[in-house]
C-alpha cells in the first residue's frame, strides 16, 4: 500500500516536470517566431522610409545623385528578391549604404538644419536599431532554445516530441565590411 | 547568477508576503483599537481594518500604476517634439530588443534626470522619464536607461516596486491617522478597562511608531539587488554597458537637483535616488538594510568592468 502511494506521487512528480518542460520548450520556440516576425516587420517599414527620404535629401545632395540612386536600386533589389539568400544580401547592402548616406550628412550643414530631414533620419535609425535588436533577440532565443532541447532534461522531452535545432541568423557578408565613406568632393 | 525566471518568481513571493504583511498590520492596529476602545466586544474595527487592508492590495495590484503615474503628474510623450519622438523609438528599440510587448510611455516635467517603470506585469507596464532626462542624455545613454527600466519591467520588479508604493503611501497615512486618534481617545477616554489597557495602548503606540518603519523595511524588500541586475539587464539587451555608465555619470553630476514630486512611497521606482538620501552612497550594513538604491559610483564601475574598462 505504501509502496503503491510512493509509486503514484513519484509519477505525478515525473509528469508535472515533465509538463514544465515541454511548456517551457514550446515557450522559447514561441519567442523565436515573434523574433522572427519583427525583423520581417522592420526591414518592411525600411522599405517605406526609404523614397521619402530620398526625396527630402535630393535637393540638397546634389553631388551625391549616384548614391542615392544606389540606395533606391538596392531597396528594389530587396523588395523583389524571393530567394532568403539573395534577400539578406541586398538588404545588407542597403545597411551598408544608408550608413555611408548618414555619414555623408556631415558635409550638408544645410542638411542638419532641415527638421523634415532630421526627423527622417531618426525614423530611418531607430528603423536600422530595430533590425538589429530584432536579430539579436532572435539569436538570443535561438541559443536560450537549442540549449534547452540539447541539455538534461531536456533533451529527453525534446527526442519524445521531436523538436529540431534552430539555426541563428547569421550577418549578411555585405553588412560586415565597413562602408567606404567618399571624402573626396 | 540567477536567472530572470527565477527573479521573476520571487518577486511574485515577495509581493504576496508584502501584501500579507500590510494585512497583519493593520488587523493588528484595528484589533489594539478594539481592545481598548470597546473591551471585548465584538472586533468591528479589526473587521474593518482588515477590509481595508485587503480592498488597499486588491487596488494597488490593479491600479497602482495608475496611482503612481497621476501622484508624479506623468502626461503622455509629445510626438511632434523630436526627443520626445526620440523616446518612443527608443523604447520599442529595448521592447524588442527584450521581447517584451511594448510599455506605455509617459514624460514628467521635471529639470533633474530621471526614470523608472510601473505596471504589474509585461503586458501592463509603463515607463516614465523626466524631460531633465530627455535634455541631458544622448541617443545611447537614452538607450541605456530606457533598457535598464525595461529589466525591471521582464524581471517583474515592477510588480513588488508598484505595490509598496501603493500599499506604504496608504499604511504611511492611516499610521498617521490613529496616532491623532489616539492621541484625542487618550484624553477622553473615561472609563478604563484595567490592567491590561496600559499594555495595550502601549502596543498600539509601538504600531504607530514602526508602521511608517515597516513601510520602509517593505521598501527594503525591494532591495539594492535589483538596481544592479536591471544594469546587468541593460548591458544585456544594448550590448553597450558603457552607455549605461555613461547615462548614470550624467545623473551624478545632476545628484545636487531633486525630484520634487517623488515621496517616501515612490522613491524606490526611479533609477537613481530622486531625493538625494545620504544612506543611498553608503556601504555599511545599515545602509545595505534601509537603502533603496545602490552607491551610483559602485554600479558606473560594475557597468565599466563589464565592458572591460577600469
Amino acid at each position: 500500500m505504501i509502496g503503491l502511494t510512493i509509486f503514484l506521487v513519484v509519477l505525478v512528480l515525473v509528469l508535472l516536470i515533465f509538463i514544465a518542460l515541454y511548456n517551457s520548450i514550446v515557450r522559447s520556440r514561441i519567442q523565436i517566431d515573434n523574433a522572427w516576425a519583427q525583423i520581417d516587420t522592420q526591414l518592411k517599414r525600411r522599405h517605406d522610409l526609404i523614397p521619402n527620404l530620398v526625396n527630402a535629401v535630393k535637393g540638397y545632395m546634389k553631388y551625391e545623385q549616384e548614391t542615392l540612386s544606389k540606395i533606391i536600386e538596392a531597396r528594389n533589389k530587396a523588395i523583389s528578391a524571393t530567394e532568403f539568400g539573395d534577400k539578406a544580401k541586398a538588404e545588407g547592402e542597403l545597411s551598408g549604404l544608408l550608413t555611408r548616406l548618414f555619414a555623408l550628412f556631415e558635409n550638408y550643414p544645410e542638411l542638419k538644419a532641415s527638421q523634415n530631414v532630421l526627423n527622417l533620419q531618426e525614423q530611418l535609425t531607430t528603423t536600422e536599431n530595430q533590425i538589429a535588436f530584432a536579430r539579436q533577440h532572435y539569436n538570443d532565443s535561438v541559443m536560450i532554445y537549442n540549449t534547452k532541447i540539447q541539455t538534461f532534461p531536456g533533451n529527453i522531452v525534446a527526442s519524445i516530441f521531436s523538436f529540431k535545432q534552430r539555426e541563428f541568423f547569421e550577418i549578411p557578408e555585405a553588412e560586415k565590411t565597413v562602408p567606404q565613406v567618399n571624402l573626396e568632393i | 547568477m540567477i536567472d530572470f525566471f527565477q527573479q521573476q518568481r520571487i518577486n511574485k513571493w515577495k509581493t504576496l508576503n508584502i501584501i500579507l504583511l500590510s494585512i497583519i498590520i493593520l488587523g493588528t492596529i484595528g484589533y489594539a483599537v478594539d481592545k481598548i476602545h470597546f473591551g471585548n466586544q465584538f472586533p468591528a474595527i479589526t473587521i474593518v481594518a482588515i477590509f481595508v487592508a485587503v480592498a488597499n492590495s486588491i487596488i494597488s495590484y490593479f491600479y497602482g500604476d495608475k496611482m503612481v503615474l497621476s501622484s508624479v503628474m506623468a502626461r503622455p510623450p509629445d510626438t511632434s517634439n523630436f526627443k520626445e519622438q526620440q523616446l518612443v523609438n527608443v523604447v520599442r528599440e529595448m521592447s524588442i530588443a527584450s521581447g517584451i510587448p511594448v510599455p506605455a510611455v509617459f514624460v514628467m516635467e521635471e529639470a533633474s534626470p530621471n526614470a523608472f517603470a510601473t505596471g504589474r506585469d509585461e503586458q501592463h507596464s509603463s515607463i516614465c522619464v523626466t524631460t531633465g532626462l530627455l535634455n541631458t542624455m544622448n541617443r545611447e545613454e537614452l538607450q541605456g536607461v530606457i533598457a535598464h527600466e525595461i529589466g525591471h519591467i521582464r524581471n517583474r520588479d515592477i510588480l513588488t516596486m508598484t505595490v509598496v508604493a501603493a500599499i506604504t503611501g496608504a499604511i504611511v497615512l492611516l499610521s498617521d491617522w490613529a496616532r491623532r486618534n489616539m492621541l484625542y481617545s487618550s484624553r477622553t477616554r473615561k472609563k478604563s478597562s484595567g490592567k491590561g489597557s496600559g499594555i495595550l495602548l502601549l502596543i498600539v503606540l509601538i504600531l504607530i511608531i514602526i508602521a511608517p518603519l515597516i513601510a520602509r523595511v517593505m521598501a527594503m524588500a525591494v532591495s539594492r539587488a535589483r538596481e544592479y541586475m536591471a544594469d546587468a539587464a541593460s548591458a544585456e539587451f544594448t550590448r553597450n554597458p558603457l552607455a549605461l555608465a555613461s547615462a548614470l555619470e550624467k545623473i551624478q553630476q545632476h545628484y545636487d537637483k531633486i525630484v520634487d514630486r517623488a515621496t517616501v512611497g515612490t522613491a524606490h521606482l526611479f533609477i537613481s535616488d530622486p531625493r538625494n538620501s545620504r544612506i543611498n552612497n553608503d556601504e555599511s550594513f545599515f545602509a545595505n538594510l534601509f537603502s533603496t538604491h545602490p552607491p551610483i559610483h559602485k554600479r558606473i564601475m560594475i557597468l565599466k568592468n563589464m565592458a572591460g574598462v577600469v
